[in-house]
């Protein structure tokens, strides 16, 4: 992968300077690269992980939901699949092999909100077969960082 | 009470400039000689594991038998040579004490040991706890620190007793590839000298494949002492194992010293250290961050007009000073006080350094873009002033 990406990949929010800094590629050329990256998609979004827990009045509920969905004829899961993560409470929405097929990860601000949108929404698209919805309890890693914050490793300033 | 060798071993002349890094907060350190990763969670888990299972008890004097027949096996696939892990291989705490065993089985009162200068701080004063005598090689930075092939021949007039070689090297980070080995081993060859070739940072090289100096040849290997360990490939340095490999009349007698003196490295590293070969794809991550904030870091004192070296491998670079009329204690202890950045003074390496300063970039990206700017601030000062 670039080196910009990876850089970029675990902090979005590094000035242009700094990356130009670290990589010896000039400011101008590291800002076409990324525009370059926007335009192909290779980039899709810049995202901050937060720790929602830490955050008071602002909790939130997250499920999991494992859908078995009967496929379409030529075009196979993708358009059952579509019609479901429009559905903007749908935060990831993954094929999967295995017992069932779509796997959703969907958030709601109560256990109800959730509970409405499995009834209503979900449940009864027709090729939908059945649903297991697993309600989160707590997060501990997310996107390869994880969430609790560890005690710093404290070398001593000088050693030989 | 003390008995004259050890009180003739001068304390580090810096000693007290450390105590002053050490009492002071918020400073921006360049002056740590070890990783700033923690080891890999793979290492760490099978401590925790050997823990659990209850190993909590010695290993035979060489240390465990796996762990013999891991290193063999990882020095046979990197460097074509083999070691036989039953009597050729001895497993150490830190690649310190194989230093000092492979000294301490080697040195009569007054064998002459050289040591190759800007050295790493303990090659001198272990030659004088055994009561040898150091030769010191100076290298020059208009020699890309490496040995001078003349100055080394006339130092082995002296008819010293073994080189310690570092490669790559702790303070300046230059190594040697095999044509600067050849020529050394060329010299060597119908002398009757030990080579110990500390190699702990050989993994860390960053253009080049890293060479050993046991790969050269058969006899070369026979007349070399390989020391290596897992504290900075594998950031274990806390974990504090090493080894050293040679042939069986060597190992044996570091054994003898290490078997009534240490008695084995702790078994939970042993264990832990097992676990490192396994952690290739961390090793190459971190390698690739080095990598790059070396070259972040020449860069950088390149645009302040230091003059230094590109470091081929380690995580250090030897800057010079030389331009500011200022010793390398006075400049360290100068940018201490007015910028809150430690670096280590030359002379820490030997007294003809006074005018180099070690800078150790094992240091966050952050870190070392805010020290850089701190840097550039003091030496513009410091420009006015002259």
């Amino acid at each position: 992968m670039d080196e910009i990406l990876e850089i970029l990949e675990s902090n979005a929010r590094i000035s242009i300077k700094d990356l130009s800094k670290i990589t010896n590629i000039p400011e101008k050329d590291i800002e076409k690269k990324i525009k370059d990256y926007e335009k192909k998609g290779v980039i899709i979004k810049y995202k901050t992980i937060i720790n929602k827990d830490k955050i008071k009045n602002s909790k939130s509920i997250i499920a999991i939901i494992e859908v078995r969905v009967a496929p379409q004829k030529d075009v196979g899961f993708d358009l059952v699949a579509e019609r479901i993560y429009k559905f903007p409470e749908v935060k990831s929405c993954f094929l999967l092999s295995g017992t069932y097929d779509l796997l959703l990860i969907v958030e709601g601000k109560d256990i109800s909100s959730i509970a409405d949108f499995v009834a209503e929404k979900l449940a009864p698209l027709e090729s939908v077969r059945g649903t297991v919805t697993h309600f989160m309890l707590k997060k501990y890693k997310e996107d390869g960082v994880i969430l609790k914050k560890f005690s710093e490793n404290k070398r001593l300033a000088i050693t030989f | 009470m003390i008995a004259k060798h050890i009180q003739k071993i001068k304390p580090s002349g810096i000693r007290e400039f450390f105590d002053l890094v050490l009492g002071m907060p918020d400073v921006i350190s360049l002056g740590v000689g070890e990783p700033d990763f923690t080891t890999p969670w793979r290492i760490r888990e099978k401590a925790i594991t050997a823990l659990e299972e209850g190993l909590t008890t010695y290993t035979s004097n060489k240390g465990l038998f796996l762990l013999r027949k891991a290193i063999s096996d990882y020095i046979l696939k990197k460097h074509s040579v083999f070691y036989n892990p039953n009597e050729e291989i001895l497993i150490t705490v830190g690649v310190s004490e194989a230093l000092d065993l492979a000294l301490r089985a080697i040195i009569e009162p007054k064998d002459k040991i050289i040591v190759i200068s800007p050295h790493f701080v303990a090659y001198p004063a272990l030659v004088e706890i055994c009561g040898g005598e150091v030769l010191y090689l100076i290298t020059k930075e208009e020699e890309n620190f490496k040995i001078n092939l003349n100055e080394f021949k006339k130092l082995l007039e002296k008819k010293p007793k073994a080189i310690i070689l570092n490669n790559p090297a702790n303070p300046t980070g230059m190594a040697y590839y095999r044509k600067e080995l050849l020529e050394i081993w060329d010299i060597l060859e119908n002398k009757n000298i030990l080579i110990i070739s500390d190699e702990i940072y050989n993994e860390l090289i960053y253009d080049e494949k890293p060479i050993s100096f046991v790969s050269l040849n058969k006899n070369a290997k026979n007349k070399t002492v390989l020391l290596n360990g897992f504290s900075k490939a594998y950031a274990m340095t806390g974990f504090r194992v090493g080894y050293a490999c040679a042939k069986k009349e060597i190992i044996s007698a570091m054994n003898k010293i290490h078997s009534f003196s240490i008695m084995c490295a702790p078994i939970i590293s042993q264990v832990a250290a097992i676990e490192a070969f396994t952690a290739e794809k961390e090793l190459i991550e971190m390698k690739k961050e080095y990598k790059r904030r070396r070259d972040f870091i020449i860069r950088e004192l390149n645009n302040l007009k230091l003059s230094v070296r590109k470091p081929e491998g380690a995580f250090y670079c030897f800057p010079s000073i030389k331009k500011y009329k200022l010793n390398s204690l006075d400049f360290a202890k100068k940018l201490l006080f007015e910028k809150k950045v430690a670096v280590v003074p030359g002379r820490a390496f030997g007294d003809e350094y006074d005018s180099y300063i070690r800078i150790s970039y094992a240091n966050s990206f952050e870190n070392l873009n805010k020290a850089i700017l701190r840097i550039k601030e003091f030496l513009q000062n410091l420009d006015k002033n002259v």
